[in-house]
């Protein structure tokens, strides 16, 4: 066989000179010794401002990959003035010497997203200020995400585990591998002498001195909110350095609930995958659905499309859960003004008819495991879509304009919330912001309409947004998309055509065409993307999944300094964050 | 005017209270169509309800839809009182939490055979998905209705073995009216189905002896 391929001109003739390696316009891979400079052209000559998903793979022992490229960092590029489908950017590291620098000063919203990576895979940023573990604790021995780090009480490499059929005499696992066998300690470590490193104090950032008072001189002191703070929405923990009352630093810890749910995701069949889903953002487990199997059947191709009828039932499902999830929002940023508990639990009313629906459809209220590849699980019948309609055209709409009448003017919102957690558009942008946050700022950017996905370009829709930047506008905008989720649920179910739910009879155990792809949908808290990467088999060779509640922490810093502590309350809820969904 | 906010806002308090007072002099909303049973009412939550929303668990319960799920079981044959399970072993390659062990049986000369010998779910793990139900090809696992299931150990109290699993069809069909008869149904049209086929395949073969005979008949006509 003779070798005819012509070397292939190049991708962005203008960038800086030896950054591109190869790759078209849409998917590029770049040398790590150029990536700022690429990364700058990109941002700057091509406007891709938006850094929406950053992760890496470990590719040891895939076909085709040698040590030398054992790891890739992918970065996931968006406009948001222009929207569309974005690029992707690859970066090449050998085992032996996982570094590369960091586009933190680029895409401020690096930060979180390289910890997590530094983390999980031990590749090195080089430039990150505080390049230290985020889900795991310090003494933690190992990566584990990467592909040659097993756990403990490991079993198998992959679901099904041969055990259970057709021999499978109950076991536990305790048994089989006790406490204490189950763990490798490194060389010369010593866990009953291992002390763990403090957590790091915050960044001071001195407020401005007032004139004439200089000599006034007050103590900072350091407090822990949460783990176990009602305020903070789950484990969820500040370290807060205080000056008096307003707040001079701040410094996010996550990871109570970290389970790492991306390796239980490659171990598992890519249809397991679906139920694990619901337990990421719990409070709307229908949209992890969605953008799990969006992704697997942009990879699966058009086989897998779903019939007419599945699609709007998933968008009906999808926008019910948006209103309930900001409803509840709402209803607890009440409760984090001081309303205890009682205006949240107005909130969640119309959110227990909401639910019935689910649980009449998928079984259950809130772990729906509803959707499948090529379709739903199950089709609604007629009882269901009148519950449905009176819900969507009477009593959710009624509710909307109560929490308008009494909250949008009310005086102690506009007081606390008006002028709080300030965030400006290019900040907000620039820190990979997305959802209600980003919308928030004045951004009319939404996945729904940037890169329409399913059938929502069917609908009459509008994105809403709202110049305030603070905690207020972010209220205002979640009402108003509660608004246009009912319209677009009204206008669904006039539209919902016959038909059948599921493409073919579903399988459940089938392969995935090898290579990888990203999907994203505008879940009630953002952007939720799901990035696999599949080698062709019965398993994901990569799950990740880009989490808003966890990537719109990297602006709490920012947003909270300068306030009061009460304020922090506020502007955490205001971002409403599942640490389900967090932590992962 | 300062103040007016936390008016309205114990206003919308006070017109709860009287909406669920107003609501509950005679039947209440909360209450319509609800069953009621030794054990206590069975509330349906309708969507017109006024008022109070909560349900006064455990004297009052809510009416679980058909599709409810939550911990699997093992229909079996009321009349023969054979186990629908094959022990084929789907339900526990697809269980993501991977809960069920199934041991298949087998003849003393260790031969297979279709049914299970033992089953197990471990209830402690089992995530409630409803997967082994959905892609059981012989009806066999279905999704229990009943939550109550808190016990004061966990081994062997969580983990259910076939006894405790296996439940009759009557159990199944009170359950789960509607997809019982569309089981039904499609069970009733697959035997007519094949109880056509065969009769054709019969009377196929008849035609094939027939011809056959009469082909032999033909040969042995010329050879004399």
């Amino acid at each position: 066989m003779t070798d005819v391929t012509v070397a292939q001109p190049l991708p962005f003739a203008d960038a800086p000179a030896g950054a591109v390696i190869e790759g078209t316009e849409q998917d590029v891979v770049v040398h790590p010794d150029k990536l700022v400079d690429f990364a700058l052209y990109l941002r700057n000559e091509k406007g891709y401002d938006y850094l929406s998903s950053l992760t890496a793979v470990d590719y040891l022992g895939y076909k085709g990959r040698t040590p030398e490229d054992r790891f890739e960092i992918v970065y996931h590029l968006f406009n948001t003035k222009t929207g569309g489908e974005g690029m992707v950017m690859r970066v090449r590291l050998p085992e032996d010497k996982p570094e590369l620098p960091s586009v933190i000063l680029v895409w401020p919203g690096a930060d979180l997203q390289e910890r997590e990576v530094y983390d999980l895979f031990g590749i090195k940023f080089k430039g990150h200020p505080r390049l230290r573990r985020i889900f795991l604790w310090e003494g933690f021995h190992g990566y584990p995400m990467r592909k040659d780090w097993k756990e403990a009480y490991y079993e198998a490499d992959h679901k099904p585990y041969k055990s259970r059929w057709p021999a499978g005499h109950f076991a536990w696992e305790e048994d089989r591998a006790p406490w204490g066998d189950n763990v490798i300690y490194p060389k010369g470590w010593d866990p009953e002498t291992f002390v763990e490193p403090p957590p790091p104090l915050p960044k001071i950032h001195e407020p401005p001195v007032i004139a004439g008072r200089e000599h006034v001189k007050t103590d900072r002191i350091i407090v822990n909110m949460g783990p176990q703070h009602p305020s903070t929405h789950g484990v969820f923990r500040m370290i807060v350095a205080l000056d008096g009352e307003t707040i001079v630093g701040l410094e996010p810890e996550v990871g109570y609930l970290h389970r790492n749910h991306e390796k239980i995701g490659e171990r598992n069949t890519w249809l397991m995958n679906i139920p694990f889903t619901d337990r990421l953002d719990y409070l709307s487990a229908m949209s992890n659905n969605f953008g799990y199997v969006l992704a697997v059947e942009k990879l699966l191709g058009d086989k897998a499309k779903p019939p007419e009828r599945a699609e709007y039932l998933r968008v009906i499902m999808a926008e019910l859960t948006r209103i309930q999830n900001h409803l509840w929002t709402i209803g607890f940023l009440l409760n984090d003004l001081g309303a205890f508990f009682t205006p949240a639990l107005y909130a969640i009313e119309e959110r227990e008819l909401i639910l019935d629906l689910f649980e009449a459809v998928s079984g259950s209220r809130m772990m729906v495991n509803y959707m499948r590849f090529g379709g739903v699980k199950a089709d609604v019948d007629d009882d269901w879509l009148k519950i449905a309609r009176d819900l969507a055209f009477n009593r959710l709409p009624a509710k909307v304009d109560e929490f308008d009448r009494y909250l949008t003017e009310n005086e102690i919102i506009k007081e606390r919330t008006m002028g709080v957690g300030y965030l400006s558009p290019e900040d907000a942008i620039a820190t990979s912001m997305s959802g209600p946050m980003l919308r928030g700022s004045g951004v009319p950017y939404d996945v729904r309409k940037a890169r329409p996905y399913s059938v929502y370009d069917h609908f009459d829709w509008e994105i809403v947004t709202d110049d305030g930047c603070d905690v207020y506008a972010r209220y205002l905008v979640r009402l108003g998309e509660a608004r246009q989720s009912i319209r677009i649920v009204q206008q669904a179910l006039d539209g919902l055509p016959g038909g059948p739910i599921m493409n073919k009879k579903p399988a459940y155990t089938f392969r995935v065409p090898k290579g990888d792809a990203y999907a994203a949908v505008e879940a009630p808290k953002g952007e939720l993307g799901f990035y696999i990467v599949s080698d062709g088999s019965d398993n994901p060779w990569r799950y990740h999944v880009r989490a808003p509640s966890y990537i719109n922490l990297n602006s709490l810093e920012h947003m909270s300094i300068g306030y009061k502590v009460a304020d922090a309350i506020i502007i955490l809820g205001a971002i409403d964050i599942v640490l389900g969904e967090t932590d992962r | 005017m300062f103040g007016t906010g936390i008016i309205r806002g114990l206003g919308v308090t006070l017109k709860r209270t009287v909406t669920t007072f107003v609501d509950d002099i005679g039947q209440a909303s909360r209450y319509i169509n609800s069953i009621d049973t030794p054990a206590g009412k069975i509330l349906q939550q309708p969507p017109e309800v006024k008022g109070l929303f909560t349900i006064q668990y455990p004297e009052e319960k809510r009416q679980l839809p058909e599709n409810f799920r939550f911990i699997p079981m093992l229909v079996y044959e009321e009349d023969t009182g054979k186990q629908r399970c094959t022990a084929c072993g789907i339900c526990s390659k697809v269980c993501p939490s991977q809960c069920i062990w199934i041991v298949r049986d087998q003849t003393k000369e260790g031969k297979p055979i279709p049914r299970p010998k033992e089953f197990y779910i471990d209830a402690s793990i089992c995530m409630s998905c409803g997967l082994c139900a959905e892609f059981c090809p012989f009806d066999s696992i279905k999704m229990n209705h009943d939550y109550e299931l808190a016990v004061y150990d966990r081994f062997p109290g969580l983990i259910l073995d076939l006894e405790e699993l296996s439940v009759p069809t009557s159990y199944y069909a009170a359950l789960y009216p509607k997809a019982w008869e569309a089981e039904e149904e499609a069970r009733r049209l697959k035997e007519e189905r094949k109880r056509a086929r065969a009769k054709k395949a019969a009377a196929a073969k008849k035609a094939a002896a027939a011809k056959k005979a009469a082909a032999a008949k033909k040969t042995s006509s010329k050879d004399e």
